[in-house]
């Protein structure tokens, strides 16, 4: 029956498998937790959960499962009964039994109990108060890696106060990430982009077995070790993102992405910029999109070579007339005098690889409100859909010659 | 016999109650510790801390960008040996003398129960938590060049510290037992200055806390301060005699604290602003 614990955190989204499972109740037959609600909290933690990003998630399973909300009153009862009764925990010993027993008695349930409807009110009030997807409430979307505790403060140790109060705070609320997809899958695909470079730069670190062997040879049998440079990656990235409002449900998303590509090491040169719905003559710095910090996209034309590699990302769809037309641009008194299709084809002529990530899956494409424009954006560039599959068929196509 | 390791702090680290039950259960359940934080949270004195409240050696396995996980198993010199054939020294035959062990070969070889600390794995390539599954599960590994199974007499105890820079695997993931450094609020910082400098002015104690922690609230540092700057800064604060009151007004000795250019703008702007108030 304690089985519940397990399924209500995958429930809630904490990615608990079996083998952590046994591990915890391991532990417990130890006597690694005992007869205190606060230690369980803490041992069942460290074993369960493996992310800070899921200790909001654990907090709430805790709360819930000891709290009672949420789920139905048998569970409840039964929690209960198993704290009353410790003792028919399998896999003590005497003297454990013994220990657990007298500590069991210092234990008020009626007090304990009476907290927990306490803080189930303030749970409540907490969890309506929105800000569920932190790192996208107000502040900028792709300021830094998903959940970098930047700008979260967190209490203090919980020294003397019980998990279950801790649990109710949801201090860890600002931890979250809720990634579906996972910063290291796209990580993981984003190591295709790798193009070795020449031998000519560099410092020589590297044996160079066929030319050890011809020195050798040569030195009558004398071994005479020859380095050479290594090859490093020698790929350059250009990633253009729309910031544009259609874009908003695609955040995480995208600031997912945004942290592979930035974790990415690898690359010879990187360079970000952002667009509202279609690229014109500037490219921005930040996500605000204002001129004062914005870069002529000729500029950036000119500074890049040709073999960048280049990925867009948005969601390709606008108005028609913001892709088509003169002066289409979004913003009132930008103006732009040709059309950003045209934008688009330059950047497409310039460079020898590129592609374009939609936000939206593929299978909608043909019917979703922007279709249109999704269709002429696709004629220009090959388009992939933002997943993992699709950033890895992308990476592949940024390296082939077309 | 497991039951007699029970880690309870030592006197120059403070350690929370959690993460010393942590510990406590990493050890008990043999599974390695992996602890994560904010840089300057003490991952790597935690170690350090547990070896010796254990009564252990601690072995330090640092991992940087070019590491690979047969690194910490062990090297087979083959120049070396190379090298002794040419001029005939010693006994080339004897594989076994030109193989070195690594960090983890180490910590499994040895007679004695240890700490292992593989330090910042993250630092290390995509793949690098994946090859050593094996090796941290079983505590062993062969040495294919003479048949040598290694095969730790003694489970150490392993800790393994990241900063987050990469996700590590979810199989690497599954066999830990974790745990979160939270960065210190004031009282416990206060006791963590107080471990490391001990004869120090209570009031320009409270007053730099005050200050570093108002420091690291301010919006758009790149670089927060964190633990180990505080305490360099205390000290200079000690030493160049500073009048606590100048202390918040001013943040003297800032470049101690900030180590940005564009961090200590930010500050300044934030310290005249506050004045302006």
């Amino acid at each position: 029956m304690f089985t519940d614990f397990f399924f209500l955190l995958r429930f809630y989204g904490v990615p608990v498998t079996i083998t952590e499972w046994l591990a915890l109740m391991r532990a417990l037959a130890l006597g690694l937790a005992p007869a205190s609600l606060d230690q369980f909290y803490a041992v069942a933690r460290s074993i369960l959960v493996k992310s800070e990003a899921y200790f909001d998630q654990y907090d709430q399973a805790f709360a819930a499962m000891f709290k009672g909300i949420e789920t139905p009153p048998r569970i409840e009862d039964e929690v209960w009964e198993w704290l009353a009764n410790p003792l028919e925990m399998p896999g003590l010993t005497d003297e454990e039994r013994r220990l657990l027993a007298a500590a069991m008695e210092d234990l008020d349930l009626e007090a304990l109990k009476r907290m927990f409807e306490e803080r189930l009110a303030e749970q409540d009030e907490a969890h309506h108060g929105g800000n569920r997807w932190v790192g996208t409430g107000g502040t900028s979307p792709f300021g830094h890696s998903g959940f970098h505790p930047g700008g979260i403060r967190v209490g203090g140790e919980s020294r003397g106060r019980s998990a279950v109060k801790v649990a109710g705070e949801r201090r860890y609320r600002g931890y979250r990430t809720d990634q579906e997809v996972g910063v290291r899958q796209f990580e993981l695909a984003l190591r295709r982009l790798r193009q070795l470079s020449s031998r000519s730069e560099g410092v020589p670190d590297e044996l160079d077995l066929d030319e050890t062997i011809e020195e050798t040879a040569g030195n009558a049998g004398r071994l005479s070790l020859v380095w050479r440079k290594s090859r490093k990656n020698a790929v350059k990235v250009l990633l253009l993102m729309d910031v544009g409002g259609s874009m908003h449900p695609y955040i995480r998303l995208c600031s997912q992405l945004f942290s592979a590509v930035n974790r990415s090491s690898h690359f010879k040169d990187l360079r970000f910029y952002y667009f509202h719905n279609c690229v014109y003559d500037w490219l921005y710095l930040d996500t605000s999109c204002s001129l004062s910090n914005a870069i002529s996209t000729r500029r950036v034309l000119q500074e890049l070579p040709s073999d960048t590699k280049l990925i867009l990302v948005g969601d390709a769809a606008m108005a028609p007339s913001e892709l088509m037309a003169r002066d289409g641009i979004i913003w009132w008194g930008y103006g732009n005098d040709e059309p950003g299709i045209e934008w688009l084809r330059r950047l497409r002529g310039h460079f020898d690889h590129s592609v374009w990530l939609n936000t939206i899956p593929e299978s909608d494409w043909e019917h979703t409100y922007g279709s249109v424009t999704i269709r002429k954006t696709r004629e220009v560039f090959p388009m992939f859909e933002l997943t993992v599959d699709g950033l890895t068929a992308a990476t592949k196509k940024l390296m082939v010659r077309f | 016999m497991s039951q007699s390791f029970t880690y309870t702090g030592t006197s120059d680290y403070i350690a929370a109650p959690d993460l010393m039950q942590t510990v406590n259960v990493a050890v008990q359940l043999s599974r390695p510790l992996l602890i994560k934080g904010e840089p300057g949270t003490g991952k790597t004195m935690l170690a350090q801390s547990i070896a010796r409240g254990l009564e252990m050696p601690l072995i330090i396995w640092n991992v940087k960008s070019t590491t690979k996980a047969q690194d910490g198993l062990y090297i087979y010199d083959t120049v070396q040996r190379l090298y002794d054939g040419q001029f005939g020294d010693g006994d080339v035959s004897d594989i076994g003398r030109y193989i070195k062990m690594g960090k983890l070969g180490e910590a499994f070889a040895g007679d004695e129960r240890v700490v292992l600390l593989i330090d910042e794995i993250d630092k290390a390539d995509l793949e690098f938590p994946n090859d050593l599954l094996w090796e941290l599960d079983q505590m062993e590994f062969t040495i294919p060049e003479t048949r040598a199974t290694v095969k730790a007499k003694q489970r150490p105890i392993v800790l393994i510290t990241s900063n987050a820079e990469k996700e590590l695997p979810d199989a690497f993931l599954r066999r830990c037992v974790f745990h979160y450094i939270e960065f210190p609020d004031e009282d416990m910082m206060e006791r963590i200055v107080h471990v490391h400098v001990p004869q120090l002015d209570k009031r320009l104690l409270d007053l730099a806390i005050q200050a570093f922690y108002w420091l690291r609230d301010v919006p758009g540092l790149q670089k927060k301060p964190s633990t180990s700057e505080l305490i360099d800064w205390v000290q200079a604060l000690a030493r160049g005699g500073v009048d606590p009151k100048e202390i918040a007004a001013r943040l003297p000795f800032m470049g101690v604290l900030l180590k940005k250019d564009h961090d200590v703008d930010v500050a300044q702007r934030a310290l005249s602003s506050g004045r302006r108030r």
